[in-house]
């Protein structure tokens, strides 16, 4: 069996077609993304599957997967919770946050997911919402001026299993649904 | 003479109603379009070289003469390519735009497309900006369903397809070739111009790339004239721009004034002032790879050309503010930090240099500076400029080159007192000597 399943390999013909014929290859990060809807994170097998679809060599699809921070080639928690520590941030308290946001999560430093696979914290750079700083995601949907108490409670729902509201529209599931929506098979709604 | 515009970009972003197509157009919205489609394609571009807009995602470049290059006897298909990869440090207009009025930016994408006979747009959408994408998406499915995309736009017989490609997180992905090599499914590594893309650009064809804000200048240009549009601003820098302005200001936000409206009046009128009534130490005037100013320079006029006669560049217009209990040794870390991490690795003064210089701020910021760091600093930065193949390299040099020039005492300092003067962290005159082996900061 492979990734996708036959109802995604149909997305994934679809998904091709955006490009003109002959170009498919354009199609390589949003397959990417779909494969890591399903995976949770890119795995071998996903990265192979790509290939075949596109033509490509498993060496040629991971080239372009290993350029990207948001394809991830390494273990994943469920949620993504990136921290925003660039200069527009860190003037307001961006690197407290990013601090605090390790200790809720009991992540020791320099690693990136919690043990129990809940967690991945993710330095970000400027994510263009300094207006907002500091700016934090959470599977891709903004929260706006997170102090560190905040931050403590957007850790806290995580794991208490709830999905805090973003500032500005819906908030994805976890990371897979997010990179399902990234790799355009979902409806606006 | 009527009364300069100030505010045409965000006019309606009080109005909720313009998110969706048919409040857009109950106030005004594709007008534009329809009347560029009622010129010929070359009266079109010719409008807009007469308005004398100027590209907005950094380089400042004519957008009628970019247009204007576009080759139509190619045989090949032309392609529009939307550039809403908005990654400078510091800018933020172009997500606003999108979250408030979308229609507005994809009604000039639709005039660009006439404009150069292009029959296919794609919009590279940066991954981190998800829900701005679901935004888009939306919309480009409205004006499909109203017409104005698809096979007759408007009824006019321009056919329009519209793809929405969503990157990955990389800030190179915004420099135009990388973008392109990343559409087509490659590494996003840049590639050598000539030739443009306006010549050769997308799968090997015409290709114009513009970014979102300049985008969504264009429908006001055509629904209220070229001179209008040139009696805002100064005469080489005409029209309104959005300056996104961040950091330590009272209000952080994205405001639309006209081109040479200098910092002072932005912060007065704008922005609140300074955090705190602090004194102002230094700003971008256009993002983190356009070189520092102080507050010397609150009343150089922000344009193209009164920026770049200060030292400086207008880039993208993102003022990021840093006020005097701020550390400049850190914020210049920090800054080149990013290019570090962004370097796409094509080069080595580029890919070494940046790491070599993040470590040797990082050791002066943690108190284990030495004299011959500065020198060190400064010849790093001689050896980057203008070595390497694009202009993220040069990008990068910006912060270190002016946070030297003027704040050199600020380094010397931290030397001298083996700490840094703002967070007192460091082993201090009196403190250990640097641990064996630590040969730079942690
Ligand atoms: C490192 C680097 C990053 C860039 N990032 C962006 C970006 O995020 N958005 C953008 O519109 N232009 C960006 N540019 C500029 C583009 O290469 C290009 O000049 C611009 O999209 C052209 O649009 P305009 O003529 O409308 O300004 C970047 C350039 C460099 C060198
Ligand atoms: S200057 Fe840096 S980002 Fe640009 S091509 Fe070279 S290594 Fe890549
Ligand atoms: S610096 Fe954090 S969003 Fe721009």
């Amino acid at each position: 069996m492979g990734v996708l399943s036959p109802e995604l390999l149909e997305l994934a013909e679809a998904i091709k077609t955006r490009y003109p014929a002959g170009r498919e290859r354009s199609a390589v990060m949003p397959l990417l993304y779909l494969v890591q809807s399903v995976e949770g994170s890119l795995t071998r097998e996903g990265l192979r599957e790509v290939a075949g679809l596109l033509g490509l060599t498993t060496a040629e699809v991971e080239a372009v997967a290993t350029f990207y921070t948001m394809l991830r080639t390494r273990r994943t928690g469920t949620h993504v919770v990136s921290v925003c520590t660039n200069l527009s941030c860190a003037l307001r308290g961006a690197n407290e946050v990013f601090e605090v946001a390790h200790g809720a999560a009991g992540i020791a430093h320099g690693e990136e997911t919690s043990e129990d696979g809940l967690i991945t914290i993710h330095e970000e750079e400027c994510l263009g919402a300094c207006d907002a700083a500091p700016v934090v995601q959470i599977d891709f949907a903004n929260h706006d001026r997170v102090d560190p108490e905040r931050m403590r409670e957007l850790v806290a729902a995580l794991v208490a299993g709830e999905i805090p509201a973003p500032s500005r529209g819906t908030a994805p599931v976890d990371f897979r649904h997010a990179s399902r929506i990234l790799a355009g098979a979902e409806e606006p709604s | 003479m009527s009364k300069p515009v100030t505010r045409v970009l965000t006019a309606n972003w009080d109005d909720q109603s313009v998110f969706g197509i048919d409040g857009y157009i109950a106030k005004g919205g594709y007008e534009g379009l329809r009347r560029a489609l009622s010129m010929t394609p070359a009266e079109l571009i010719d409008l807009v070289k007469v308005s004398g807009l100027r590209g907005r995602g950094g380089a400042g470049f004519p957008t009628g003469v970019k247009w204007s290059f576009v080759p139509q006897d190619t045989g090949k298909p032309t392609y529009v390519v939307a550039n809403f990869d908005e990654s400078e440090p510091g800018t933020f207009n172009n997500r606003e735009i999108v979250e408030r009025e979308p229609h507005r930016f994809l009604e000039g994408m639709a005039i660009a497309a006439y404009a150069v006979g292009s029959h296919k747009a794609f919009i590279y959408c940066r991954g981190e900006f998800l829900w701005p994408g679901q935004v888009l998406d939306a919309a480009i499915r409205e004006a499909y369903s109203k017409g104005v995309f698809g096979d007759s736009m408007l009824g006019g017989g321009h056919a329009l397809e519209v793809v929405l490609h969503r990157g990955a997180g990389s800030y190179i992905c915004g420099e135009e070739t990388a973008l392109l090599s990343s559409l087509e499914g490659y590494r996003g590594q840049p590639r050598l111009r000539p030739p443009f893309p306006a010549v050769e650009g997308l799968y090997e064809s015409p290709t114009v790339i513009n970014n979102v804000e300049t985008l969504a200048t264009v429908p006001s240009i055509l629904v209220n004239g070229a001179e209008w549009f040139a009696k805002t601003g100064t005469e080489k820098s005409p029209g309104t721009k959005i300056f996104s302005v961040s950091g330590k200001v009272e209000r952080p936000g994205n405001y639309e004034v006209p081109m040479g409206t200098p910092l002072r009046q932005l912060l007065e009128e704008h922005a609140g002032g300074v955090l705190g009534g602090r004194r102002l130490k230094a700003w971008t005037p256009g993002g983190s790879s356009t070189p520092m100013l102080t507050d010397e320079h609150l009343d150089v006029p922000l344009d193209f050309e009164s920026v770049a006669a200060a030292g400086s560049l207008l880039g993208t217009g993102a003022i990021i503010v840093i006020d005097e209990t701020d550390c400049i040794v850190e914020a210049t870390r920090r800054l080149v930090q990013f290019y570090a991490h962004e370097s796409c690795g094509k080069c080595t003064p580029c890919r070494e240099g940046t790491w070599w210089v993040s470590r040797v701020l990082s050791r002066i910021e943690l108190g284990h500076g030495r004299p011959e760091d500065l020198p060190l600093l400064d010849d790093l930065g001689r050896n980057i400029l203008f070595k390497a193949f694009c202009a993220l390299a040069d990008g990068a040099v910006s912060p270190i080159q002016s946070s030297l020039k003027f704040f050199r005492d600020e380094y010397v300092q931290h030397i001298e007192e083996r700490r840094c003067p703002f967070t007192g962290k460091g082993p201090g005159v009196h403190g250990a000597a640097e641990p064996e082996g630590v040969v730079v900061g942690a």
